[in-house]
């Protein structure tokens, strides 16, 4: 089991023909189910030719019509990136992973304004994606590095979500689904949304959540794992060690204070998940 | 990206909001002549830098002559002006602006700002500007599809302290303000102090912006008030060449991919007893000739004793940025440890092409061990320069 994705996930490349969307697109195919998962590309330009053997259409819209795709990832560069996301949620998508970096604030906030109400979730923009290993790789993680198991992670920080998975490794522990919820000021799911669903999963048995530094995303997460959380969760936060900033510091002290288990190393994190889930712990699921 | 004053106060003049008539000058010359052009018997001489505290740190003067004006643009010009905001190091000043001398009858603050958490501008106010006494802070946040309403910035103006005859000017004004922000494509804006005049005009008499890098390429006009001056050399380079440059105060310097690749390695050096020179951070999509560049940069620090390179591939791949390091270090003819730690796409190939290098390297496997190596061989390497 795993959350939001899972070899089932019918997925649509948004910028499929651009150098990223092509490279990652192939990646992601390559990628436990990949093959059968990644179904359709969209470019206005290119519609009825076909890249790689995946049909690309003129519109989202289409593409969901045609395919029955209920995900879409997007490389579309940073002008029209926000417009990308504006036409997955109007084609009612039920998740959208924008990968784009730079994408400019403004446009984010009118973006995020024309969601209300709606039911598409947005992850990202400038993430990594999501993984549910073994199954399904959507974004730019290199695959090689998660493996299949029962701990669940967040991360603000793309790289810190493959460095925690890599320690995981090290102890045999695998995850069930991966989520980088991007490091833009405005942006989509934040930890608490992706928290809930770790813990309504029963193939999830302990979460790391990896935060930053600005807004106040994990300080509320915290009071909420505080509240309602059934399982282990560990926290970090990069720039707590004694001289970094007082954010970071602060938002650890509030994840200490609500329950979580933390560490202002960031060499611990695997080994400090390691040691809450039992020696005899199957990491299979 | 930061603005100067005399730039802010262009940009507000643009979208309606009122300002002191005045202009930049870069001469005791052309002060004298901006007095002469704007009349009057006083005027205020400020210096320009990006950097708040001005006035505590004597960098506005009040002239009530020509030859005052000169006096004060000649002291001011050339001269290093520290406020808290720019460190012991402080800013040289540059550039002047001299304005028309408003005597204020009453002062207040507006600011605004995006709030990541509410996801819209927040626009806050309050009673008092310029360093006096803080008072109650109101904030209200923004609709973005409907702007700032008459009856909200009515509303945020009776909180502050405008009376009822002021309204239409405030209001007017704080829509103003809220256009130039959203169109400009603006991250934070201030109005410190806005003022009411002794002859009933409401100004804005100080004007702080900072705007959205990520919307430059959509916005030339602003994009063009960038002052090189302004900014740290190593800094501007990378940020020309795509990277993000942080610097530090120590002696190791770090090469990256990834912001929270780039605090953890920050965090796990420290942890060691170390203190990093600075951190380039390449981001997601590197090439080698990026890597290469950005590993030039990283040498280019002139107390460094040793460099860490912590790379984890995703979108670049560790080959790549092991071809970039290699030919990097082989022009600058390396002198100073290099640890280097590689994992994620293509790590085998990337730790097999520095193997056959030639290279000194020293190899980690882990983040803390990577440190750790950084930290001791910075420690065993003489400090440049000493004998």
């Amino acid at each position: 089991m795993s959350i939001l994705v899972n070899k089932h996930t019918r997925v649509i490349t948004q910028g499929i023909t651009g150098k990223a969307g092509q490279f990652h697109t192939a990646m992601c195919r390559d990628y436990g189910n990949g093959r059968k998962c990644f179904v359709a590309g969209v470019n206005p330009r290119k519609a009825g030719k076909s890249f790689d053997g995946i049909p690309v259409f003129g519109t989202v819209a289409e593409a969901r019509a045609e395919t029955g795709a209920t995900v879409s990832v997007i490389y579309v560069p940073p002008p029209f990136a926000a417009a990308a996301i504006d036409e997955a949620v109007d084609a009612g998508l039920e998740l959208v992973v924008c990968i784009t970096q730079g994408i400019p604030v403004r446009d984010m906030i009118r973006t995020r304004e024309r969601m209300a109400g709606r039911r598409t979730l947005l992850l990202g923009p400038n993430g990594p994606g999501l993984i549910t290993p073994d199954e399904i790789k959507i974004g730019i993680m290199p695959g090689h590095v998660f493996q299949r198991g029962r701990i669940g992670v967040v991360s603000r920080s793309g790289t810190l979500a493959y460095e925690v998975a890599s320690q995981l490794g090290r102890f045999g522990i695998g995850q069930s689904t991966v989520v980088g919820v991007g490091g833009d000021a405005i942006g989509g799911l934040g930890c608490i949304d992706v928290m809930k669903m770790f813990n309504d999963d029963p193939r999830t048995d302990a979460v790391i959540m990896v935060g930053d530094t600005g807004g106040s995303d994990e300080e509320s997460c915290a009071q909420w794992i505080c509240e309602h959380m059934q399982k282990p969760v560990v926290g970090f936060v990069a720039g707590a060690v004694p001289g970094g900033g007082e954010g970071a510091r602060q938002t650890l002290a509030v994840m200490k204070a609500c329950g979580l288990h933390v560490t202002e190393n960031p060499a611990e994190i695997g080994e400090l998940l390691a040691s809450l889930v039992a020696p005899d712990y199957l990491p299979f699921d | 990206m930061h603005i100067h004053e005399h730039q802010g106060k262009e940009v507000l003049r643009k979208y309606g909001v009122p300002v002191p008539r005045g202009h930049a000058c870069f001469s005791p010359d052309e002060a004298v002549e901006a007095a002469a052009r704007l009349g009057g018997r006083a005027w205020v001489v400020k210096a320009q830098i990006h950097a708040g505290g001005k006035g505590q740190a004597g960098g506005v003067r009040r002239a009530w002559s020509a030859a005052e004006v000169r006096r004060h643009a000649g002291e001011l010009l050339g001269t290093t002006l520290r406020t808290p905001q720019t460190g012991p190091a402080g800013r040289v000043v540059r550039r002047l602006l001299v304005e028309e001398s408003v005597e204020v009858e009453q002062a207040f603050y507006l600011g605004m700002a995006v709030d990541r958490d509410a996801r819209r501008v927040a626009l806050t106010a309050s009673g008092a500007g310029a360093g006096r006494a803080p008072q109650k802070l109101h904030r209200l946040l923004v609709d973005p599809a409907a702007g700032v309403r008459a009856a909200e910035a009515d509303g945020i103006a009776r909180d502050i302290g405008f009376s009822g005859r002021q309204l239409p000017q405030v209001r007017t004004l704080v829509q103003n303000l809220y256009q130039a922000f959203d169109a400009c494509d603006a991250a934070r804006a201030e109005i410190d102090p806005l003022v009411l005049t002794r002859d009933g005009r409401i100004l804005a008499l100080g004007a702080s912006f900072d705007f959205d890098p990520s919307a430059l390429f959509r916005q030339p006009e602003i994009a063009a008030m960038r002052d090189p001056h302004e900014e740290d050399p190593a800094e501007a380079e990378a940020w020309r060449a795509g990277f993000s440059y942080t610097p530090f105060g120590g002696e190791i310097g770090c090469l990256v991919n990834g912001a929270g690749l780039a605090r953890a390695t920050t965090d796990a050096i420290r942890l060691h007893g170390g203190v990093p020179a600075h951190v380039l951070d390449v981001g997601g999509g590197a090439t080698a000739e990026q890597v290469a560049e950005a590993f030039r940069l990283v040498l280019r620090h002139p107390r460094l004793r040793a460099v860490l390179v912590n790379v984890f591939g995703g979108l670049l791949k560790c080959d790549v940025a092991a071809r970039g390091l290699i030919a990097a270090a082989r022009e600058a003819a390396l002198s100073v440890p290099l640890v280097v730690r590689m994992k994620g796409t293509n790590e085998t190939l990337g730790r097999t092409l520095l193997g056959q290098s030639g290279l000194a390297i020293i190899h980690a496997d882990q983040i803390d061990e990577a440190a750790g190596f950084a930290v001791a061989s910075a420690l065993s390497t003489p400090r440049p320069g000493a004998h």
